[in-house]
């Protein structure tokens, strides 16, 4: 088990709460809720050691090029491939705008 | 060997009460000056389920326990709620075809909700460790008491799995499975860790777990009485949430009940 | 409504996880959640064993409304570590079902359901699973003798260990097709009995002995209904307005069948055990 941390610029205030998923094999679950202006926190608790890297990427892929909201993350990851990873933060992004 | 078969004559003088399985070892006697009732589940080589001739908690077992604790119930109901003590030594539930296809769950239910009921009818409950209490076989036997004692003694534990099966489910060595239970006291199989989680009214010292001494009779018939007293009019399993290593089982009460109130 | 209507209608149950669940059989709208997610009452022994913790420990606890009575779910996640009873997760139960009882003796009836997909103890934090399912176990007792409290096993993991017993002492239960109940898993009987006792691997076997239709065709559930949101509702209503069967105190009815089987007790098949458990005398 290991424990990572990112960090991202937001531009949009944070608003509303989401959770989707689930911490069962091969998925994830994704808390979302506002977290300090102008930052987007991450927070990954992941079954995987050493896929620092493999995150950061897929983050990063996932996050360029977009306004991000002003919100605070958190995974708890039990092997998810990326994307299933994907999958799960578009949900809760998506959650979120309807929340 | 079965401790409780050498512990139980010792403790309540008088003849064992028929009607039950021959697994079953059901004494009434008194304690502090109050009707009591003894109840062991002890092996018996014939019993009609081979796989509960060991002292294992079975089909018989279940349901007679729920016959004799709540036949003490009911001829208490209009008169002095007799103390039950629940002698335990049992090495686990019986695992077997046999037992699964006849509802052995249901069976334990049966001896859980007995136990409860009576606790509930304000009679005091107390389970004795004197040997194993493993698993379902505990639920079925003891866990329901208001206060629980143990012998202060190696041959007494308490686990929801023996050590080699446990190892096998969660897919660690034997060895790995005891360094990570040395850390983690709940999955710890001395004593000593299971007390720490609070759960345990009493431990008590004794010359010889195995085969009690006259002195150790009188020790542990002292501290059953005080444990009757002790109980008083409590009903309820509250005097457990108190350990050291039982902190998260507070938070998570006390946050509840702020919520539970909003809603 | 037609069959066809039913069938367009038709929404499984089994395929909602552990919230979704407690909101469907709620009435609309009531469905309150007490120590969320994002209370993050986590469990405090996973972690240390590097195994990676749900916010919830997989349990959801909601208060809401079933038919306008006061009612307070417990469900648990079975996709979380087997659906296991760890100390957050089994405290979680225990506590609503003490609250519960609570709100009883104050003049507010509150009922309880419980969904079961859970292998029973967590092994990880095995002595404290345990005692948490003892005071789940009281909790039910309890409450009981104010309100039902009514067991849901649907599946997919079906409900074993300490918690099959629990199940045992509900006011009702209610199973579907893809339920399981049984206090012993398979692999675990296999180890300790051998496989010619009981052969883990062969699926239809387990299942003739402890599927939801062989357990209610015993008497050993009170409702066997298909895996859809609507008719489980339904049935849980329905089940909500039905006195007891009180099968946890039946020790005489039970002592008096096992007997039947004699001294050396033979193997049963499925329909022998029918026969045994089918009669009048429940």
């Amino acid at each position: 088990m290991q424990t990572l941390n990112f960090q991202f610029p937001a531009v949009e205030p944070g608003r509303g709460r989401s959770l989707v998923g689930c911490v069962s094999s091969g998925d994830l679950e994704v808390l979302i809720e506002p977290g300090t202006a102008g930052r987007l926190d991450i927070q990954v608790v992941t079954s995987v050691n050493g896929s620092e890297a493999r995150w950061e990427q897929l983050l990063q892929r996932l996050f360029s090029g977009r306004a991000l909201p002003a919100v605070k993350i958190d995974i708890h990851d039990f092997g998810a491939t990326p994307g299933v990873v994907r999958l799960r933060l578009e949900q809760g992004f998506e959650e979120i705008g309807h929340d | 060997m079965n401790r409780a078969l050498n512990w139980l004559p010792n403790l309540a003088a008088g003849q064992a009460q028929a009607g039950y399985p021959a697994s079953l070892r059901v004494i009434d006697g008194e304690l502090d000056n109050r009707p009591a009732r003894f109840i062991a589940v002890v092996p018996d080589a014939h019993n009609p389920f081979p796989r509960a001739r060991a002292g294992e908690v079975g089909l018989l077992e279940g349901w007679g326990l729920a016959k004799a604790v709540s036949e003490a119930v009911e001829a208490d109901r209009n008169t002095e709620k007799r103390a039950i003590v629940a002698l335990i030594d049992v090495p686990s539930q019986a695992y077997g075809r046999r037992e699964e296809a006849l509802g052995i769950h249901q069976a334990l239910a049966g001896a859980v909700e007995a136990y409860a009921q009576a606790r509930l009818a304000g009679h005091p409950v107390i389970g004795l460790l004197v040997g194993k209490a493993m698993s379902g076989a505990f639920l079925a036997h003891g866990y329901q008491a208001q206060r629980l004692i143990a012998l202060d003694d190696s041959g007494v534990m308490v686990h929801a799995m023996g050590k080699a099966a446990a190892a096998r489910i969660t897919l660690r060595s034997v060895d790995a499975l005891e360094a990570l239970a040395a850390e983690i006291p709940p999955m710890a199989y001395d004593l000593g860790s299971y007390a720490s989680l609070g759960l345990l009214w009493r431990r008590l010292s004794v010359d010889n777990a195995d085969s009690p001494s006259a002195a150790d009779i009188a020790a542990v018939r002292a501290c059953l009485a005080e444990a009757v007293r002790d109980i008083g009019q409590s009903t309820d399993l509250s005097s457990r949430l108190g350990g050291e290593h039982r902190q998260a089982s507070r938070d998570v009460r006390a946050r509840l009940r702020s919520q539970w109130q909003e809603a | 409504m037609t069959d066809t209507e039913r069938l367009l209608r038709h929404r499984s149950f089994v395929e909602l996880g552990a919230r979704q669940r407690a909101r469907a059989l709620l009435d609309n709208g009531t469905f309150r959640e007490l120590l969320g997610p994002f209370d993050r009452l986590m469990s405090p022994w996973l972690p240390r064993q590097g195994i990676v913790p749900q916010a919830d420990d997989g349990v959801i606890i909601a208060k809401g409304k079933l038919a306008g009575r006061a009612c307070v779910v417990a469900a648990i996640e079975g996709g979380f570590q087997g659906g296991s009873m760890g100390e957050v997760g089994g405290a979680k139960i225990a506590g609503a079902l003490e609250l519960a009882v609570e709100d009883n003796r104050n003049g507010i009836p509150t009922c309880a359901v419980l969904l079961l997909e859970t292998g029973g103890v967590r092994l990880q934090e095995a002595n404290l699973g345990l005692a948490a399912i003892a005071e789940i176990q009281a909790g039910i007792v309890e409450l009981r003798g104010h309100q039902p409290v009514i067991g849901v096993i649907a599946g997919s993991v079906g409900c074993f260990g300490g918690m099959s017993i629990a199940a045992g002492l509900c006011s009702h239960l209610l199973v579907t097709r893809e339920a399981r109940l049984g206090l012993n898993g398979p692999q675990v009987i296999e180890q300790e009995a051998g496989i010619e006792e009981y052969n883990a691997g062969d699926r239809p076997f387990i299942w003739s002995f402890s599927g939801g239709e062989q357990r209610h065709a015993c008497g050993l559930a009170d409702a066997y209904v298909a895996d859809d949101v609507e008719r489980i509702r339904e049935q849980l209503l329905q089940l909500l307005g039905q006195p007891s069967a009180n099968r946890a105190r039946q020790h005489a009815w039970y002592l008096q069948r096992l007997a039947q089987l004699g001294a050396e007790a033979p193997q049963l098949d499925a329909a022998a055990v029918r026969a045994l458990y089918q009669g009048d005398a429940q």
